[in-house]
């Protein structure tokens, strides 16, 4: 067996910045569809070299024990990277919400592909276009047209301290901190601007800095009282940069009107998030 | 069905010994016989391969549909906001309703699915809600054949069995671009 740390984010995490306009939430609702573990567990490339591969093999599926018998296809490279048959998170027996006895871990990818209670793996020349990538797990698009098999949570950040629910309370120095990830690797970098990307300055990576895992930053900032707009953005060391929202939406769109605030309207939002301060400290979502 | 490299007896020995396994490098597990695989071999490929033996008609999985469907989806599969039953509200299987936007929300059946044999699957696998897996075959190709009879994908008399099912086009069948990165490469 082996050990590794990895993020486990859904697909439809900060789907609430979909909405034209941006929804007042608190960082846990609006981000906190992901979590960081440490899993254990036998690789799948291991599973694999002991069974041998049909060379016309090119996907996989797996497939859970649970009441829907979730059935998701992955591409076989996946496989003989770091994909992982997870028995433990933190040193202990998978929880049974987690997924006990064992679930499939595809580190960096969206969460509903990391099969709970898995039960079988099965290689497929072709994708099996389950309901889960024919409806659900796809993003429809501003042309019409709609992306399938958007496997990767791509490189994202956010600010946790300060953010809506956690104002500040007198001028001073305060540390900003956040979350950084990406399902390509490692983070490289973090800025972070307390005018609204007019300026950025590095903030401090806390180790280790893991692949496919939280990586949190850290950055000393005064503030003299006045308004502020905090934003922070993640690079991963493929040289992938977290877009701001408008670079986003050019690309992926926007809702036509406010969704409520857990109504997963679109997947794979991982755009730049916006905290604006006011005069008194208390902190708001904004769109910058 | 000609891929046979099956994990699932790996998987048992390992939930039954992980002690006794681990460590002790090759030679996990146990050769498993088709016989014993055909069980849980329940995925259906958009080709239409695993499919069963059996078949249904639109008329039969009328019945079938207000029996244990129509409680959740509402009568003739329209869909539901709220149910007198206690069951949950789900969302239509039968519609004309338009994409809208980015709105994943406004996706159907009729004005989305590239493929035709996943619905068989998705039923088979999936429902209904309350138990899962309790239809048989017939049952199941009934089914199918009432929601893409009602979402007029085919004729309402069409037999829809391993052979039929595969060849129903489905309109929004060139409407999705395959992300680069998720393309398997060598």
């Amino acid at each position: 067996m082996t050990s590794r740390v990895a993020f486990l984010e859904c697909g439809g995490n900060s789907a609430a910045l979909f909405s034209p306009k941006p929804l007042q939430a608190d960082v846990q609702a609006l981000h906190g569809l992901v979590s960081c573990a440490e899993w254990t567990g036998v690789k799948l490339s291991t599973l694999l070299e002991e069974t041998g591969v049909d060379p016309k093999a090119k996907w996989f599926i797996a497939e859970g024990a649970d009441a829907a018998h979730v059935m998701r296809s992955v591409p076989l490279t996946k496989a003989m990277d770091d994909a992982m048959i997870a028995l433990y998170q933190n040193g202990e027996p998978l929880m049974p919400g987690n997924g006990y006895p064992m679930r499939l871990l595809l580190p960096g990818y969206e969460g509903n592909m990391n099969i709970k209670y898995v039960r079988r793996i099965k290689l497929l020349a072709e994708p099996a276009m389950s309901y889960w990538e024919s409806q659900v797990y796809t993003e429809p698009l501003p042309s019409g047209k709609a992306y399938q098999f958007y496997f990767v949570n791509e490189v994202k950040s956010f600010i946790t301290q300060p953010s809506p629910g956690r104002p500040l309370h007198q001028p001073g120095v305060y540390e900003i901190s956040g979350i950084a990830y990406s399902g390509t690797g490692k983070i490289s970098k973090v800025h972070v601007s307390a005018d609204g990307g007019g300026s950025w300055a590095n903030a401090a990576l806390q180790e280790p800095v893991l692949s496919k895992a939280f990586t949190r930053f850290r950055m000393p900032w005064r503030w003299n009282g006045g308004p502020a707009l905090l934003q922070s953005r993640a690079l991963d060391e493929a040289g992938n940069v977290q877009p701001t929202r408008a670079q986003f939406v050019a690309q992926r769109g926007e809702l036509s009107s406010v969704p409520p605030l857990l109504a997963f309207k679109n997947h794979h939002f991982n755009a730049v998030v916006s905290w604006a301060i006011d005069n008194k400290g208390a902190v708001t979502h904004a769109y910058a | 069905m000609r891929m046979h490299k099956m994990l699932l007896s790996t998987f048992c020995t390992l939930a039954l010994g992980i002690g006794v396994a681990f460590g002790e490098g090759r030679n996990l597990g146990r050769p498993i016989v088709p016989a014993d695989m055909a069980p849980w071999d329940i995925g259906i490929e958009p080709s239409g391969a695993g499919l069963p033996a059996g078949s249904g008609t639109s008329d039969q999985g009328a019945l079938i549909f207000a029996d244990n469907c129509a409680a959740c989806h509402g009568d003739g599969g329209k869909g539901a906001t709220t149910t007198t039953s206690g069951a949950p509200a789900a969302p239509p299987v039968v519609s004309d309703m338009k994409r809208s936007g980015i709105d994943d929300t406004t996706l159907t059946i009729a004005n989305f699915w590239p493929y035709a044999p996943p619905l068989f699957d998705y039923i088979r696998r999936a429902m209904p809600w309350t138990s899962p897996r309790s239809l048989t075959d017939d049952q199941v190709y009934a089914l199918t054949a009432y929601i893409l009879a009602e979402n007029k994908l085919i004729d309402a008399k069409q037999v829809i069995n391993a052979q039929t099912l595969p060849k129903v086009q489905m309109p929004n069948r060139n409407g999705f671009i395959i992300r680069p990165e998720s393309t398997p490469h060598d």
